[in-house]
């Protein structure tokens, strides 16, 4: 999360508010571990990464409908192996699991 | 106010101030079976620091008390991963997923000799992300000046440093001897020997290491004890300049860490990671 302190304070100092996806398990190989993690803010700006670039679209995706209220916080999850059901997925052919929540916390 | 608020103050000031500490979070109930609706409790955090007052909950007292304990072992080991509890903390129960978001503090490497290869060294362990100490009892060398990549440049002997910071030392930090002059390699091995440092190499070639390891043993140190120390330093993959020897040094530290042989991924089959 280190990375993305500073972005994350000047969003909610301007009154933003902010999701997080963070990387909590990897199946296989996985570009980042566990506690990469993205920030989101309702406008759609990004800070950080929890993947190769391969699913941080999608992921920003997510995050705005957790803003919007459209899904409720929980684990998302992107993987190679199920290419079919997810929109996106990895290129190294691992798993990852990322819990995505607002930061109202 | 929820019972969270103020948690990511508390989390963000402590990772800025490199102060270990661990967020857990509650991820997810099981994925059947469900003996009670867990997603209400989706997102409750605990925050743990070893020298500061817990904060938040998980919504049970008895669950909080053993996600405390375990995420203090695991700042300690520096691993951050999703664990399973019973909704009072019960070990080997599924209910619940939290995960341990840990921010440990800097692995610390220590380096005894001020020598060109040292500077390599810190270099390369700075890129890793290590807390580095230079050591050597000469003044003339040991200088900040010669080492402005240090995070602390130590004039004095190294059984007295260690005297001083050894039982801080852990599994995550190194003790790297690159003096390769008796008179301060055995009074820095024996002293890294009773700490428990990860990581003790110690340069030299293997007549170095041959004369040296007899001093050793006249010092008193064990055959057992001596397969503690990685001599001659390094894996062996031709370095010759400080920087390739530098490279090769921490390549054996990260694969002492994992356990691996660090034989070629191309040669090999099975996870990478």
């Amino acid at each position: 999360m280190d990375e993305i302190l500073d972005d994350i304070d000047r969003w909610r100092a301007a009154g933003q508010r902010v999701a997080v996806a963070r990387v909590v398990d990897i199946e296989g190989s996985g570009p980042r571990d566990p506690g990469a993690a993205m920030a989101v803010n309702e406008e759609g700006e990004v800070a950080g990464s929890v993947s190769g670039g391969c699913v941080e679209g999608a992921v920003v995706g997510e995050a705005l409908e957790l803003l919007g209220g459209r899904r409720g916080s929980g684990i998302t999850t992107f993987g190679y192996s199920d290419d079919e059901a997810f929109a996106v997925g990895l290129t190294c052919g691992g798993t990852i699991h990322l819990f995505v929540e607002e930061l109202d916390w | 106010m929820n019972e969270a608020a103020g948690i990511y103050e508390a989390f963000r000031n402590a990772i800025r101030a490199e102060e270990p500490v661990a967020l857990a979070t509650i991820i997810d109930g099981p994925d059947t079976g469900a003996v009670f609706d867990v997603r209400p409790l989706a997102g409750a955090k605990l925050l743990v620091r070893p020298d500061a007052p817990t904060m938040g909950t998980l919504g049970d007292s008895d669950l909080d008390r053993v996600v405390e304990r375990d995420a203090l072992g695991m700042l300690d080991a520096g691993i951050s991963e999703v664990r399973h509890y019973g909704r009072h903390g019960e070990a080997r129960q599924m209910d619940l997923s939290v995960f341990v978001e840990c921010h440990a503090r800097r692995p610390h490497m220590v380096i005894f000799g001020a020598v060109d290869f040292t500077r390599a060294l810190a270099s390369q362990a700075k890129l890793l992300g290590y807390r580095v100490t230079v050591c050597d009892a000469r003044e003339v060398f040991a200088t900040k000046r010669r080492f402005p990549m240090a995070d602390d440049v130590v004039v004095d002997w190294p059984n007295r440093l260690l005297d001083r910071i050894g039982d801080e030392l852990g599994p995550r930090d190194a003790v790297c001897v690159l003096t390769h002059d008796h008179k301060f390699d055995v009074p820095a091995i024996v002293g890294a020997l009773p700490t428990r440092v990860g990581y003790l190499g110690a340069m030299g070639s293997r007549t170095t290491h041959e004369k040296r390891t007899e001093r050793l043993l006249e010092a008193g140190v064990t055959n057992e004890q001596l397969e503690r120390v990685m001599a001659p330093i390094g894996l062996d993959i031709g370095g010759r300049t400080p920087e390739e020897t530098a490279v090769s040094i921490v390549a054996e530290i990260i694969a002492s860490h994992t356990g691996r042989q660090a034989p070629r991924l191309k040669d090999g089959e099975g996870r990478i990671h």
